[in-house]
């Protein structure tokens, strides 16, 4: 089936280019950084994850999201989603690659990755990340292929594939909640150590990745001839309003907790993100992360703008940028902020890691039209 | 007895399956027993110096001028081959900072000035409990049956997953290749590589030659190191008669270096 991502027009292999070039920049600086070593981030002895982890920790939101298009289709039997759940199991496939990548990108010594599974250790959360993450990129690409291999011959998939997709709706919440085990286990920094994390990841991904694939499909509507079923398209965006209202009714929370408690160590962390106490870097982000959430939770949650396409896409627009600057940016670097001296260290990432991280991407987004592209034929040739 | 093609086969195939199943609950059961299982005799010194569990206690008495501190810091990081290297990627083993940063939670307004404005050396504790250890998904941090918390810089793959885990801020990664930042390179103690984790080891390797750690053999007993777990030892008299300190002990991590106030 591959072939199919073989034929297509200027636009479509000018966007091919446009991510191979893009690859190609990131891969060079990469090189850059293999050789001279991460001295060329912004990464420092206090903040010792950053732009590399944050990505990881925002793109298994994206993977896991998959679920909430997966679990009405299969379990619920809700056919409005039935042409649209290739794509949400596509975006998984992409996702879950990505994140692989930035996990080696941020390794001091890859050429060692293989240690993790030559010493497998039970005890390290790392360890189950790798599993859960692999894992979930091998039931997606078997659920994904074998059910389009089905469509293009025109017969029902086969019923052992039942199991794996029954198996891959509870595997979605186990990538998310490992990744966040990741940081609610260490003792000693209080940004993370939260037993709500794992829920609250959930809930931000369960906004943020339906609302980023509403937009890529919405793209995929204008180069192609798929079409986003009205009710798909209106049952997606309530799904995204819950959430995106569950998981900033946690953040609150959160906050609640750490102030009026008036917990010193608790407190620290916010201070330094919205009141720039120790440094003013985060700060307009932070600022810009409320603005966003809150304007995008007014125009979800009233009827009328949710379902007025425009005001819907601009909601969309700004939930996946304030989810990005939650998980992608300010959870990592706040954590480390301030480090375990109290003192206020800051972090920015440097323009080497910035294209290092575009060109990550720009991977994702080439498997993401491949797989997309071969789909969208398939679909198309059932059709006709 | 002949043994067919099929038997053969069944018989090995669940022998492999013993094998790995046993491995993997081992491994799950009593964590690093199986890699720990080795002879004990190999490759070692007669002089060694061992221990049921190794301390170091800190007299911030005793230290009273910046040339005691920087006399033990310089053996340990120039023993060491400990680069230095400006700015914010730094290394460092062992090194000194206030009493608020060193002990945030035991700082008020009102302590004495002296000690407001004393350094107090800060390094890896040690821990009975350690976090590190605990997330490195490779073995390659590990705790020793001494006490000793350790380092395989062969093994470290760089995820720095030890360095979020650390309470202490002990450790440091190798952002740059550290050889150019070494003034003079100590040929008896290797150097480390780029994108490896490194930490003070309590000196394992004098340990192992009969010596105690650098920083407390040129301290003039400013510094103690002996077993905790010998009730006849120096650091339990010690201990026994004067007031100690450790770092955040209410994350429960048993820190095992001790501060004498």
């Amino acid at each position: 089936m591959l072939e199919k991502a073989l034929q297509g027009n200027k636009a479509y292999w000018g966007w091919i280019f446009t991510l191979l070039v893009a690859i190609g920049i990131g891969f060079g600086f990469y090189v850059v950084q293999l050789q001279q070593g991460l001295g060329v981030t912004g990464l420092n002895r206090d903040v010792s994850w950053g732009l590399y982890i944050g990505q990881l920790t925002y793109m298994v939101g994206i993977a896991a999201s998959a679920v909430m298009l997966v679990l009405p289709y299969y379990l619920h039997n809700y056919k409005a989603f039935g042409k649209l759940v290739i794509f949400g199991e596509f975006l998984a496939v992409s996702a879950v690659i990505v994140c692989l990548l930035f996990v080696v990108v941020d390794l001091g010594q890859p050429q060692r990755l293989m240690n993790v599974v030559l010493h497998p250790t039970p005890n390290s959360v790392l360890f189950w990340d790798m599993v859960v993450l692999n894992g979930y990129l091998f039931l997606n690409i078997i659920i994904g292929w074998a059910v389009l291999h089905a469509v293009k011959k025109g017969v029902r998939p086969a019923s052992w594939l039942k199991i794996l997709i029954y198996v891959s709706i509870p595997w979605a919440v186990s990538i998310h909640t490992v990744t966040a085990f990741l940081y609610a286990g260490l003792p000693g920094r209080y940004f993370w150590h939260d037993s709500l994390l794992a829920a609250s990841f959930l809930t931000g991904a369960f906004a943020a990745g339906p609302a980023l694939l509403l937009l890529i499909l919405m793209i995929v509507q204008k180069v192609s001839d798929l079409k986003i079923p009205k009710e798909a398209t209106q049952t997606l965006t309530k799904i995204i309003t819950y959430a995106w209202a569950i998981n900033l009714f946690m953040l609150l929370l959160k906050i609640f907790s750490a102030y009026y408690s008036q917990y010193p160590a608790k407190m620290a962390t916010f201070d330094y993100l919205f009141g720039g106490v120790g440094g003013e870097q985060m700060m307009p982000w932070m600022w810009n992360f409320v603005f966003l959430s809150v304007v995008s939770l007014v125009l979800l949650v009233i009827p009328s703008t949710r379902n007025n396409p425009i005001t819907m896409t601009i909601a969309l627009v700004m939930v996946v940028f304030a989810g990005w600057i939650d998980k992608g940016l300010s959870l990592v670097i706040g954590g480390f902020i301030p480090n375990p001296f109290k003192v206020h260290t800051e972090y920015w990432p440097t323009i080497p890691e910035f294209f290092i991280t575009v060109g990550v991407y720009a991977v994702g987004l080439l498997i993401l039209t491949i797989l997309y592209k071969v789909a969208l034929a398939v679909q198309r040739e059932n059709a006709s | 007895m002949a043994i067919n093609r099929r038997t053969f086969l069944k018989a090995a195939g669940l022998t492999t399956l013993a094998g790995v199943a046993g491995h993997a609950a081992m491994e799950l059961l009593t964590p690093g027993a199986l890699e720990a299982a080795r002879p004990e005799s190999v490759g070692r010194f007669p002089e060694e110096l061992t221990a049921k569990r190794w301390a170091m206690l800190i007299d911030t008495e005793k230290f009273t001028t910046a040339q005691t501190f920087q006399r033990c810091i310089d053996a340990c990081h120039v023993l060491h081959n400990v680069p230095h290297i400006p700015g914010d990627k730094e290394i460092k083993w062992l090194w000194t900072d206030s009493f608020k940063h060193v002990f945030p939670d035991q700082q008020h307004d009102l302590i004495p000035e002296a000690i407001k404005n004393q350094p107090f050396l800060a390094l890896c504790n040690h821990c009975d409990n350690p976090p590190c250890v605990r997330v490195c998904p490779t073995k390659a941090t590990f705790k020793r049956d001494d006490g000793i918390v350790m380092m395989d810089m062969h093994r470290c793959i760089g995820c720095r997953y030890c360095m979020a885990g650390c309470p202490y801020g002990a450790r440091s990664f190798n952002f740059w290749d550290p050889r150019p930042f070494i003034a003079n390179i100590d040929p008896y103690y290797p150097t480390r590589m780029i994108g490896v984790v490194e930490k003070c080891t309590f000196c394992e390797d004098r340990l192992a030659r009969g010596q105690i750690p650098a920083c407390v053999e040129v301290s003039e007993g400013a510094m103690l190191f002996g077993d905790l777990d010998n009730q006849d030892s120096e650091v339990r008299r010690v201990l026994r008669e004067r007031f100690s300190l450790r770092r955040k002990p209410s994350l429960g991590t048993k820190p095992h270096v001790f501060y004498l106030i």
